[in-house]
């Protein structure tokens, strides 16, 4: 999924450089109660960062802790280079068709954190529809959670998998051949509970959708 | 059963699950279409009005309180300040006694759930008897509120019939008819009638009753004595103001545009009046809502006006239902009461009990950053009910996080555990957690890292 994105962003004329000493925003810590333990995190995060012009992340939900967030964490940070990989896409480099080819059906999950406080909605639907030979069908439960939830995806497992299996029953009715989001953890949740249930369908990322060809 | 252990019992009963999820999506569409843009154009500044309104009054409770005390008085009734639940209680039972009323009937109001008056009222050898028929159902059936507004949303039609003593077979409107026949009798032989109250109106000292069964409307008015029982946060400052709450709680909560009834009380019954109560007593209930209020950055919880639309937009309550919270408030905003009036070490594991998805934040009809506030709590918890094993973890999480070379290895080393002993690594405690639901995606040979190395 890193690769896809890197390559959709060159191949929209960006010059996409990696820092090795990259880890994690530090969310799994900040919404699990664990407020310093974060801040560290964050602060590591935005020393890797310092200096780079724009910060595009394949999930809605890192984007927004580093977005929104990390003004809660530390009093005075305001951090305006981070954009989620579509919004990026569609906000700053307006590109809708990225020249992207798959022959198939696919339905997009809007996910939580990228819908409610990075008002991610229509962009990635855009994005997809622009894809030569898909066919975008939209499920009636699209903006439901899919349970993960971090942590609470094992505090919690039997609710977080009852939550699951009904988000697929939504999927299932559509009839897509695959499953899209911005969100890794979605689809980690979702990905796995339709191999469990046994179905064929497929959970990608938005990324590996526009990378095809 | 403890609630966290009535999880396990409502996810495993399929009708039940049924009952939630259908109800929860028929009143969640209804609130959806009820303030789609074409419906509701200022929807969105409505809800921040009433935000703002929320925050002006209660950043100056003193001042409205005391507002109010004396517009009810000059109306000739009377105000009761109850610290808690006994206080409330007691004023009730005492108030019974004295007057021998032998018989209270009741409209639904989850403050009297909360101070448990009708245990106490039972215990005193009065009869209460809820009128509203959701409530009545469950008094029957001896069981608490389900949901805020639909006490008895996880019954079925058969289940109510035969709570009711009606042939399985009965319509909705035949239950209606047997249960509105036995309560005519009682709300004419009542000798006092008991209400909550949905807004408290400071500079009128009125009181305004929100429904659509038309019993509240019965119960305030047909007994001798009313008593209205409502927490101190139920103040708005005007009557004006409720043209912006009244377009939003029926709305939230069932998608009406108004509700059936829509009653204004202002003191017991005057001299060139038909009808209405000889007595007027509005009981202003603390119980825990002062402690709230001293918290700023949680304050924004007394907002609640009670519509229940975090109840049905919430993946978890629609899952574990309404008998899964501790306390009589269930739902999103359970989740955030709770801990706030009974204490954080009351139920520790609550606040966690989400996926933190947003969506009762994002149909609060008075915008409480739910969300916001459940982080805030877990912090508490985790700062003051400290898990010496979890603690170490995060510990070990952030140390890791600040060594990158670190943390590639150890991703390269759970990699391989992955693909070569799956057997192992579904023994770890997360791991055997995640796959008791579901599978995990194959392991990829190469990490990120990896894979971006070789290509340059």
């Amino acid at each position: 999924m890193g690769m896809a994105m890197a390559e959709v962003l060159e191949r929209a004329g960006c010059e996409v450089e990696f820092r090795e000493a990259q880890t994690c925003c530090g969310q799994p810590a900040f919404n699990s109660g664990y407020r310093q333990e974060a801040r560290e995190v964050a602060r590591h995060f935005l020393n890797v960062f310092e200096g780079a012009e724009y910060i595009v992340v394949p999930s809605g939900s890192c984007a927004s802790m580093i977005a929104h967030h990390y003004g809660e964490l530390m009093a005075d940070h305001r951090e305006t280079r981070v954009w989620e990989f579509s919004q990026f896409l569609t906000d700053v480099l307006r590109v809708e068709d990225a020249g992207a080819r798959l022959d198939a059906t696919v339905t997009y999950h809007d996910s939580c954190h990228a819908l409610r406080e990075m008002k991610i909605k229509s962009g990635p639907r855009r994005l997809l529809e622009k894809v030569r030979g898909l066919k975008l069908v939209e499920m009636d439960a699209a903006e439901e959670c899919c349970g993960f939830g971090g942590t609470f995806s094992i505090k919690f497992p039997d609710v977080s998998g009852a939550i699951a299996r009904t988000k697929i029953e939504s999927i299932v009715r559509t009839g897509a051949e695959a499953v899209v989001s911005i969100d890794s953890s979605c689809l980690m949740q979702i990905g796995g509970a339709l191999a469990r249930a046994g179905s064929k369908i497929r959970a990608m990322h938005l990324a590996e959708v526009l990378a095809s060809r | 059963m403890s609630a966290r252990e009535n999880i396990g019992a409502a996810l495993g009963d399929p009708k039940l699950q049924l009952a939630i999820y259908s109800a929860t999506a028929r009143l969640g569409d209804a609130r959806k279409q009820s303030v789609a843009e074409g419906a509701l154009p200022d929807y969105q500044e409505l809800r921040q009005y009433a935000h703002e309104i929320k925050k002006h009054t209660l950043d100056h409770l003193d001042f409205y309180l005391e507002q109010l005390e004396r517009n009810v008085l000059s109306r000739g009734g009377q105000v009761i300040w109850a610290n808690d639940a006994r206080e409330a209680c007691e004023f009730v039972t005492t108030l019974a006694r004295e007057r021998g009323a032998k018989l209270v009937v009741k409209s639904k109001s989850m403050t009297s759930e909360e101070i448990h008056l009708n245990d106490r009222l039972e215990a005193e050898r009065i009869e209460a008897v809820e009128t509203d028929l959701g409530e009545y159902i469950i008094q029957l059936a001896h069981q608490k509120p389900y949901h805020i507004i639909a006490p008895a949303l996880h019954k079925t039609r058969e289940q109510v019939a035969e709570v009711l003593n009606a042939p399985a077979d009965s319509t909705p409107e035949e239950l209606t008819k047997k249960a509105r026949a036995a309560l005519r009798e009682k709300f004419l032989a009542a000798g006092i009638g008991i209400t909550g109250a949905n807004f408290l109106i400071a500079d009128s000292g009125a009181i305004v009753l929100v429904e659509n069964e038309g019993n509240a409307r019965l119960s305030s008015s047909a007994p001798g004595i009313h008593i209205a029982i409502a927490g101190i946060e139920k103040i708005i400052p005007r009557a004006q103001d409720l043209a912006v709450f009244l377009k939003l709680l029926a709305r939230s909560a069932t998608g009406q545009a108004l509700s059936v009834y829509t009653s204004f009380l202002a003191g017991p019954r005057r001299e060139a009046e038909p009808d209405g109560p000889e007595e007027f007593y509005l009981v202003l209930l603390d119980n825990g809502r002062t402690r709230v209020l001293a918290d700023r950055e949680k304050r924004q919880s007394l907002y609640c006006i009670r519509c229940g639309a975090c109840l049905n937009a919430c993946p978890v309550y629609r899952k574990i239902g309404g008998y899964s919270y501790p306390w009589v408030y269930s739902g999103p905003i359970g989740k955030i009461l709770t801990p706030q009036f009974l204490g954080i070490e009351h139920d520790p594991w609550l606040p966690f009990a989400s996926s933190l998805c947003g969506a009762c934040g994002e149909v609060c009809p008075v915008k409480i950053e739910l969300p916001k506030i459940l982080l805030e709590l877990r912090s508490e918890i985790v700062r003051k009910h400290k898990e010496p094993g979890e603690r170490r973890a995060w510990r070990i999480f952030s140390w890791v996080m600040r060594r990158p070379k670190t943390f590639a290895r150890l991703g390269k080393m759970g990699r391989f555990a992955a693909r070569k002993m799956p057997g192992v690594t579904k023994t770890v405690g997360p791991m055997k957690a995640w796959l008791s639901q579901r599978d995990l995606p194959p392991m990829p040979e190469k990490s990120f890292r990896e894979l971006w190395k070789e290509r340059k």
